[in-house]
This record gives C-alpha cells, structure tokens and sequence, in this order.
C-alpha cells in the first residue's frame, strides 16, 4: 500500500516538476518586453474603458502615451487633471492644463414651447426618426426626443425629462462625447464648465428664418443678431439664421441675455436674481406677439430654462 | 400565370375607386410647385417674384445630369420663391403662384385626337423628353432621358411597361390604362424608338380583367406590343420582380435591369411621354387617387401638380373623422405626412386617408424564429437578423448579410407575426451601411 | 380629431399573429387528445389538464419573478408545451411526477434561456428526459390502451410494440416471431396501442399535421424529410436481412415517430430559419432516431434524435442561407 503511494506521488510530483521547468524556459523564451511604464500608467488610469480620450480602451492608451513620448493630445475626460498629473509624474512630463468641458443641450423646443403637432409612432431612436420626419413639434432642427444620446452614455450623466421630452445634463459629465457623436441633429456640444460652473450658450440651433422658426417653437433663435450686436467681446457669431457663441471668447457678461427677445440664450448657474429683473423687462418691452403668448413665454421659459442643467447646488 | 417565384405576400386590394372615371379636379387658388419633384438634383429656378406665367412655361430648369425641368401648371403671377413645408416636415424651396385663369402656352396642342404618327427621331425623342420635364411617374420619379441613354455595348431586348399597380387601394394606373389606354400605347412605342428596341411587354395584375381586355385589343394595332396578365402578388410591381415574372431574367445584385437587357418604364409615364412628342406638353398634371375605407367618395382625379392635397380631400367629399394617417401613396410603401396642406408632386400617386384604428401600430413582441419573413422576401434575404444586427449595431454583420439588396416592399414587416417593424431597423441598418461604403470608397 | 400619426411604411399589417399561431397547434392537438381520452380513460384528462395547469403556473411565475416582464401566459405556448408534455409521457404517472416535469420543461427549457422565441432546445422534450431518466420506472410502464366504450380498464400494464421489438431482438429472436407479438399496423395507425398519451394514434396525429399545414403554421419540409429519411434509412437494412431488421412501416408508425416529426421538430423556435436547414435538420433526426433504435440502449430515440439536432440549428442556420435574388 505505501510502495503505491510512494510511485504515484513520486512520478506525478517529477512530471510536475519536468512540466514547470520546461514552461519557465518556454515562458522566457517567448516573453514580449513591454516598457513596465505602461503597467504603472495603467494603473493610475480609472480603468471605465470608455474610449473618451479617443483610444480602445485605457490600456490601449497608457500604451499609446508611452510610445508618443509627450502628453500632447492625451487628456484621459475622466480621470481629468489629478490623473494626467499623476500619469505626468510617472513619464517625467509636464501635463497640459486643459479646462474641463461639459455636453450642453443646445436646444429647447420642450412640449411646452414646441407643442405636438403630430404623433410618432415609429420605432424609439432618434437614427430613425430624424430620417423620418421633421419632428412632432415641427422645428426640423430641434430634439426628437427619442433618447439615442442617454443610451449612449456610459457615466448616468444624461436623463430624459418626461415633462419636457428634452434631455438633461448633470454634473457626472466628464464630456467623453458619446452622446454628440450619437445625436443626429448635433443638438448637443461639448463646451467648457466655466468659472464657477457658470455657462451661456444659445440653446437653438435651427436655421431657418425668424418667422417659421418662431411658429414651431416660441424659444427659438430667430436671426436677429441683437446678440451680435451687443457683445462687447466679438464672441457671437451670426451665422446661417442663427447665433452661435463662441466659449473661449465669452466673458460671463450676460448683455446677450438681456436682449434676446425669446429666451433663447440661457445663462447657467448665475444668481437668481437677475431673472426677475429681466421678467420685468420682459413685461416692460413692446413685442410683436400678443401678450398672452409672451407672459406664457416668460413663465415657460423661466422654468424650462432652470430645468435645463442642473444647478451646482442641487444634488446629484 | 406568370409571377415571381421567390416571396411576396397578399395584402388586401381594396380597389375601392377602381370604377371612378377620372374626373377634373378645379384649378386651385394658388399653388406650390417645389423644385425638387424629381430623383437627383433640385432644378434652379428661372422666374422671379412677380413674373407673368402661363400653363406649360418653364419656371425651374434642370441643374445636372441627373435632374428634370419643372413647368408651371397655371397661368398667373409668381407670388413669391421660398420654403415649403414638404410631406415629412422639411422646409423645401418652392415656387408659389397666384392663379389667374387657365391660359396655356400656344406651342401646346390641346385637341384630344390621338395623333399616332411618329415624327421625331431618337435623339429628338431624348431631347423632347428631357426638354418637356419627364420623370418617372411609377413613384420613383427618376428623369425619363437618362434611362432613355443607353451606353455603348449595351443593348435593350425590351421596354417593359408597368402596369401593374400592386399596392393596395392605388387606382390611378389602371384608370390611365382604360380610358387613355391608345395613347399610353402610343407613348410605349416612341419609348421604344427612343430605347431602339422593336418589342414592348406590358404586365398588369389579374385584378384588372377589364383593362386587360381593353389594351389586348387595342394593342393589335401597334406592332411589337404583348399585354401579359400577372398573377396577383405584392410586390409584383417591383422592377426586378417584373422583369423576372415576364422575361425569366434576373438582375444582378447592385446592376441596372439594362444589365438583362431591359428598361422598365410606368404607364403613366408613357402616357406624359405621349402627351409630350405628340402634343408638345411638359409634365405638370398627373391622375392622382384619393381613397381610403371611411371616405365618402373614393376617387381618381387628374390633378395640376402644386394642388393643396386638402383640395383633393374635399373633392372626394371632406377628410373623415376618423382619420389616423394621411398617406401619400400605398400603404405598402407610401409616406405619412404631417398635414393635408403639402403639394401634389410629380411623384404623388394617390393620398390614402387611413382610419385611426388601422393607423395605429400593434405594440411588437419578442420574435419566434417563425422564418416567416424570411419566406416572403422577394430578395432572398433574411429580415430578422439584418433587424436584429441594425438593432445591436452590428453593421458589418448587416452589410454581409446583403441589406443594399433590400428594395424596402415591407412584406416582412407586413407579415411578422409578432409585429416587429422590421422594416424600420433594416432602413436604419441600410443608412449606415450606405454611409459607411460611402466613406470607404472615398478614401 | 386627435392628432394624426407618422411612422415609416408599411402602414398596414397582415393578420398574422403569435396568438393565432399558437392557438392553431393547440387546435390541430386536439383530435390526438380525443383519442387519448379514447383509449386512456380519464386518467388522460387528469395528467393533460395537471401538465397544462402546472405549465401555465409556472410560466407565469418565473416571468414574474425571473425575466420581469409583463405576463406572457396568454399567448398560448405554454399551453402547447403543458399538452406536449402531456402527450409524452404515460397516463398513469403521478401527478407530482407531471408537475416536476412542467417545472424543467417550462423553467430550464424555456424561461431560462429568456422566454418565449429565446430557447435553444424543445422545452417540452426537456422535461420528457429529464423525466426519463430521472423516473425510469414510472416513465416506462404503460397501461394498456382499451377503450373507454369497454368499461373502466383494470390497471394493467404492458411494453410498448417498440419495447416488444427491442427486447425480443436482443433475446435473438426474429422478426417473424416478434412482429407476431405486436399489433398489427392497422391498429398502430388508428390507435389503440400502448403507448403515451399522444403517440397512439398515427392517424389522428397526420390530422393535426395537415391542420397546420394548411394553415400555413408548418413547413412540409421537417414533417416530410424526417419520415422519409427513417423510411430510407430503416429500408435499406430491412432489405439487406430482413430477419433481423424490422419493417420501415413499423419504425414510422411506433414510438414517438408521428409526434415528434410532426408537432415535436417543427417548434418554430428550435429549428432552422431556412428551407433548406429544415431539410438537413430532419434528416439528421431521421437518422439519429434510427441508429438509437436499431443500435442504442433505448427502443425510442426520438427525444434525443430532435434535442440533439436542435444544439445544431444555430450551426445550419448559419450555413443554410436562403437563395438570393440576382446573386448567382
């Protein structure tokens, strides 16, 4: 019985040993050399493989970084600017300072300020029906409501408000863009955070003229350039129908706001003080419209506006 | 009989306004005429705001190969150039004229004699044909001259005229076909000078005994001309299913049907080729069909291109209560539009008013693998995994399995029992993939 | 008027639909189930209405509970797998026994995968083995099929013919001798053989198949390959020895056969998309059921022959494309 034992553990416990000297050899043998910075990069890297920073994956990226040599063009949305220090530090770089960015609605044709006008009854995603027809609110530029960009996000940072049909950001963005690349109206951009969170952008981007714009969606940009002209920084630029702002240039003046005649332009995270300010000269001002519509308008817009983005104070 | 033997589906006919004799409809108050009626390029307009025109003058001209000039279908004062809503929304540039009377451009012969002599030769049909706006009156709306320009070493064995109407409810064909069927003949043998071919085959559906009969005798006066009946079967009006069913001759994957030797041409557009060498008028009225289960009147109008579709509605007796969808089109293959005020266009073949509880589509379950759409696809593909890859964004998957052959009839989405629009994911997976082969063949 | 509505065309949809798919089988089911009822007594009724009770139960459960999703009992497949199962197993088999095999059948075969149109494998044949060869004795001993017109049978039990044939074979007797033990095929046709609920009756089962055919449920493909492979294959060794290999006719009127090719390998979920996927795939359960016939353990292959070829279906469905349009 212990002779047994003995030959079997004896020959299995040699072959064993045979098989591990051989696989070490072989291991070295066929071994790929790989800079090991890659393997610290990688490490300080989030790990959440979103294809953000524009390569397959944070591996493909460390691996990418390493190999360039300088951080030029690599900027990991995610991590932001703790992790491309640390990553810095480990390859001896300096990193670029880059000024975190943010997806921006730019569109506010809700079912309020564009009303339904048609029933969709096609198949839920945004690829289609922007193919399809116009829209049900009848802005052929304006959001389908369909939700292709909060299915495309990976980070929970953008929902769908069933009250408005329009989607919303929050602060969980870290602008990675899935969700512009999968907009087919390019509604949505990515523009930077700002000073205290705060942003202005034209929330329209129809190019038709002022008057069938202004007839599907009461918020719409109508053409006028009023912005245009009061900019005091150059930093909007008129262009096919429509006001374009231009992030770098923009100062947080808010003069643009003031003047747009429908609520186009939206002001974000600034004190609440200066809306009621300008709902007075709303009142005060002599429009074209009747004044049923343009108290509906100021209201509306008041609330859409503030429903738009999530303010910092809120919770996430 | 003869049919196409690979898929195809039943729909009911519902030929509601297959006895309405075409009627006239009233010269509206204004019309719209958009510039781009045609497949390809929009035309250029050639008038300005204020201009005098009369019926047949052109006021849009062809901008490229591939576009087709566009006549005025009144006579009165061009009110202004801009945008138009079309059927799906979009703002599309449009000619506006105020009418005033029904004066008509004196290069047009108006009598009703029909006129068989030919007297233009190939080229001059060609020219006529481009000259005079002519485009594909089937629903493609493709410029006539171009299909009339055969390239060296290729031959036409035969004009195939299309007179089978396979969607349901659509009616404007086979009225065409009885009461201006001599000059529909007529129009299909200057196509076949034009195309130098002497044999013409022309296939109509089983449902349309009488306009069989009609054109059998009539075509024994025009030599090289056979009236083939078909069997009934959707979508037996499809080019590549019509060639198959009368000739046997299958066209190649991605090839014109001049690949087989063959040019497909609608009757209605044989009749606009008549109507044009013969009498010298360009295309700016078509039969168009106005029908649906609630409304009062079913009926086929011969309408100026530009009408409101509402007038045609209230023609035929007021939009029913009812009323869910409006089409334009069948109901295979038709577009839904947003609201009755868009134009006729060169391509509109009938305004369907659908009820609401037909409208409204069934909610989709999940699929049984019952291969029932692969059964009834007239091009042998497989409609559920193309859906199904288009849906988990597989293109690549999508463009293997031969989605760019996909003629987009709708009987798979017609007979899914499980109410898959599967014809919705397959357009989506056809997009992409064309985009994506697109941008391959650029680099 | 409310507003109108707009989606991509088509704009109208045939009467097709899931319910009246699957209503259909449970209709072209039933002239079995009267002649189950015919021969069984109502020990048939009894172990049909616990298989489709506990089916539907247990559908309804796991949707609730697994997959979450709005309830699917309805649509009437539960139904049909509650009396396939039925159909496959004897009268006489306990009621908890049924109940255990509705619980596999409906929750490993079916809900497991997803649910309904997402299962690989035949549910109802999932619990039939499993129940064979977990219940071996129960499973195999049938009560002997006398009309009900005769007054309530005594509980006697007996072998199957194929059980006959397989047994007095492997005693090394011949044909002749133990074709003179079974009945005759007349009465294999009509019924009136032992048996499971379901595979008794030959005649009322092809009913059922010409229901479904005409009603554009099945394909002739799976029903029509399946039995003409068995036909060919088990004709060739009949007429090489006759002694020793049993008549074609036997092989497509016992057993399963009728059942299985008809109701059992058509499941439109388990099988090829294609026509000609359809083709192979019967005849590789032809050929399977064959072979486990003449050589296996077992006198029926049936079960085995269809789960077995349902593994292959994704590989033929791959490989059996239909014929394209312009592209030869």
């Amino acid at each position: 019985m212990n002779e047994v034992l003995i030959y079997a553990v004896g020959s299995l416990g040699a072959i064993g040993i045979v098989a591990a000297i051989i696989l070490y050899f072989v291991a070295q043998k066929f071994k790929v050399y790989e800079d090991p910075r890659i393997d610290e990069v990688e490490e300080v890297l989030p790990s959440a493989n979103c294809g953000g920073c524009g390569y397959a994956g944070c591996r493909a990226f460390a691996e990418g970084l390493v190999k360039a040599g300088n951080m030029e063009g690599f900027n990991c949305p995610v991590g932001g600017a703790d992790v491309m220090q640390q990553v810095a530090g480990i390859l001896g770089l300096v990193a670029d300072v880059t000024e975190p960015m943010i997806a921006v609605i730019r569109c506010n044709g809700s079912f309020a300020n564009s009303p339904k006008k048609v029933q969709y009854d096609g198949i839920s995603t945004c690829a289609s029906a922007s193919v399809l027809y116009a829209g049900d609110g009848g802005c052929s530029f304006g959001c389908l409501g369909e939700g292709d960009c909060v299915a495309a996000c990976d980070f929970d940072a953008i929902h769908m408000n069933p009250e408005t049909g329009l989607p919303e950001v929050n602060n969980k963005c870290i602008a990675c863009g899935a969700c512009v690349e999968a907009c087919p109206r390019d509604i949505i951009e990515l523009r930077n955070v700002g000073k205290k969170e705060r942003r202005i952008f034209v929330s329209c981007v129809n190019e038709e003229k002022g008057a069938p714009a202004k007839k599907n969606c009461a918020v719409a940009c109508i053409g006028c350039s009023k912005c245009f002209n009061v900019c005091p920084f150059d930093a909007i630029e008129m262009k096919n129908n429509r006001a374009y702002i231009d992030y770098e240039k923009c100062k947080l003046c808010r003069k643009c706001v003031d003047v747009c005649p429908t609520n186009a332009i939206h002001e974000i995270n600034f004190p609440v003080r200066k809306l009621i300010v300008k709902e007075e000269k709303e009142k005060a001002k002599k429009d074209t419209s009747a004044a049923e519509a343009k108290e509906a308008v100021s209201t509306k817009t008041v609330v859409s506006k503030n429903t738009n983005e999530v303010n910092k104070t809120e919770e996430s | 009989m003869q049919t196409f033997k690979l898929g195809g589906v039943h729909p009911p006919e519902n030929k509601l306004s297959a006895e309405s004799v075409i009627e006239t409809l009233a010269i509206p108050k204004q019309v719209i005429v958009p510039v781009g009626q045609q497949l390809g390029a929009p035309a250029t307009p050639v008038v300005n705001r204020g201009d005098e025109v009369k019926v047949g003058q052109l006021i849009a001209k062809a901008s490229g190969f591939i576009s087709a000039n566009i006549h005025s279908p009144v006579s009165g004062k061009v009110f202004k150039i801009d945008n138009v809503y079309d059927a799906s929304g979009f703002r599309r540039p449009s000619i506006i004229i105020n009418v005033e009377g029904d004066e008509w451009l004196d290069t047009i012969d108006r009598s009703d004699d029909i006129d068989a002599e030919i007297k233009l030769n190939q080229k001059e049909i060609v020219n006529k044909l481009n000259e005079m706006g002519i485009v594909g009156l089937g629903g493609a709306t493709f410029p006539s001259y171009v299909k009339l320009m055969i390239p060296d070493g290729k031959k036409v064995d035969y004009l195939i005229i299309n007179g089978v109407e396979c969607e349901p409810y659509l009616t404007s064909d086979h009225r065409l076909m009885m009461e201006k069927g001599e000059e529909m003949l007529i129009g299909a043998t200057i196509l076949m000078k034009g195309l130098n071919t002497d044999k013409a085959m022309v296939g109509i559906e089983n449902n349309k005994p009488d306009a069989i009969e009609h054109l059998k005798k009539l075509a024994t006066k025009y030599k090289g001309i056979s009236i083939h009946p078909l069997k009934v079967k959707y979508p037996q009006g499809g080019e590549k299913q019509l060639i198959k069913a009368l000739t046997g001759r299958e066209v190649p994957s991605g090839k014109l049907p001049l690949e087989v030797g063959c040019v497909v041409n609608n009757v209605g557009t044989a009749f606009a080729v008549y109507e044009a060498v013969q009498k010298n008028k360009p295309l700016f009225e078509r039969v168009v069909t106005v029908t649906g289960k609630s409304i009062k009147k079913p009926s086929n109008f011969m309408v100026r291109v530009g009408t409101p579709v509402k007038d045609l509605i209230e023609a035929a007796n007021g939009l029913p209560e009812d009323t869910g969808k409006i089409i334009s089109g069948g109901p295979m293959m038709g577009k839904a539009v947003l609201n009755a005020g868009i134009p006729v266009v060169k391509g509109t073949s009938g305004i369907l008013l659908m009820p609401e509880n037909e409208a409204k589509r069934a909610e989709p379950n999940t699929c049984i693998r019952c291969g029932k759409c692969v059964s009834v696809c007239p091009m042998g593909l497989e409609p559920f995994l193309i859906s199904k890859s288009a849906k988990l964004a597989k293109f690549d998957v999508v463009e293997k399995e031969m989605v760019m052959d996909c003629i987009e009839c709708g009987s798979c989405s017609y007979t899914c029992p499980s109410n898959i629009p599967l014809l919705d994911y397959i357009r989506l997976g056809k997009n992409k993939v064309g985009q994506i082969i697109r941008n391959r063949n650029q680099k | 008027m409310s507003l109108l509505s707009i989606s991509a065309s088509p704009h109208v949809h045939g009467d097709n639909s899931v319910k009246k798919i699957m209503w259909g089988v449970v209709i072209a089911m039933v002239p079995a189930m009267l002649v189950s009822i015919y021969y069984f007594g109502l020990d048939a009724v009894r172990v049909t209405l616990i298989a489709v009770a506990a089916s539907l139960f247990f559908e309804w459960l796991f949707q609730k509970i697994l997959i979450k999703g709005p309830d699917t009992y309805m649509d009437g497949s539960a139904v049909i797998t509650g009396v396939l199962l039925a159909f496959n197993v004897p009268s006489n088999l306990p009621w908890w026994i049924i109940v255990i095999g509705a619980l596999v059948a409906i929750g490993m075969g079916k809900m497991s995968f997803g649910g309904l149109g997402k299962n690989v494998f035949n549910p109802a044949l999932v619990g039939r083995v499993f129940l064979l060869v977990s219940f071996p004795v129960q499973m195999t001993s049938w009560p002997k099929a006398s009309p009900i017109t005769d007054g309530i049978a005594d509980a006697i039990t007996g072998p199957t013919p194929l059980g006959i044939v397989k047994e007095g074979l492997d005693a090394g007797l011949t044909i002749e001798q133990v074709m003179a033990q079974v009945p005759s095929f007349m009465q294999q046709f009509i019924g009136g053989v032992g048996g499971s609920l379901g595979e008794v009756s030959a005649l009322a089962l092809l009913l059922g198949g010409f229901y479904m055919l005409w009603k554009k449920i099945i394909t002739w493909e799976i029903p029509v390959s399946i039995l003409l492979t068995v036909l060919v294959f088990s004709g060739i060794f009949w007429l090489i020895d006759p002694t020793h290999y049993v008549n074609p006719l036997f092989h497509l009127l016992t057993g399963g056969m009728m059942l299985g090719a008809i109701f059992m390998a058509t499941d439109m979920v388990s099988s090829p998309m294609s026509r000609n996927g359809q083709l192979v795939f019967g005849v590789g359960i032809g050929l399977i059921t064959v072979v486990i016939r003449m050589w296996g353990a077992y006198p029926e292959g049936m079960s085995f022959a269809i789960l077995l070829m349902n593994g292959v279906t994704p590989l033929l469905n791959n490989a059996f494309k239909p014929k394209r349009f312009g592209r030869n």
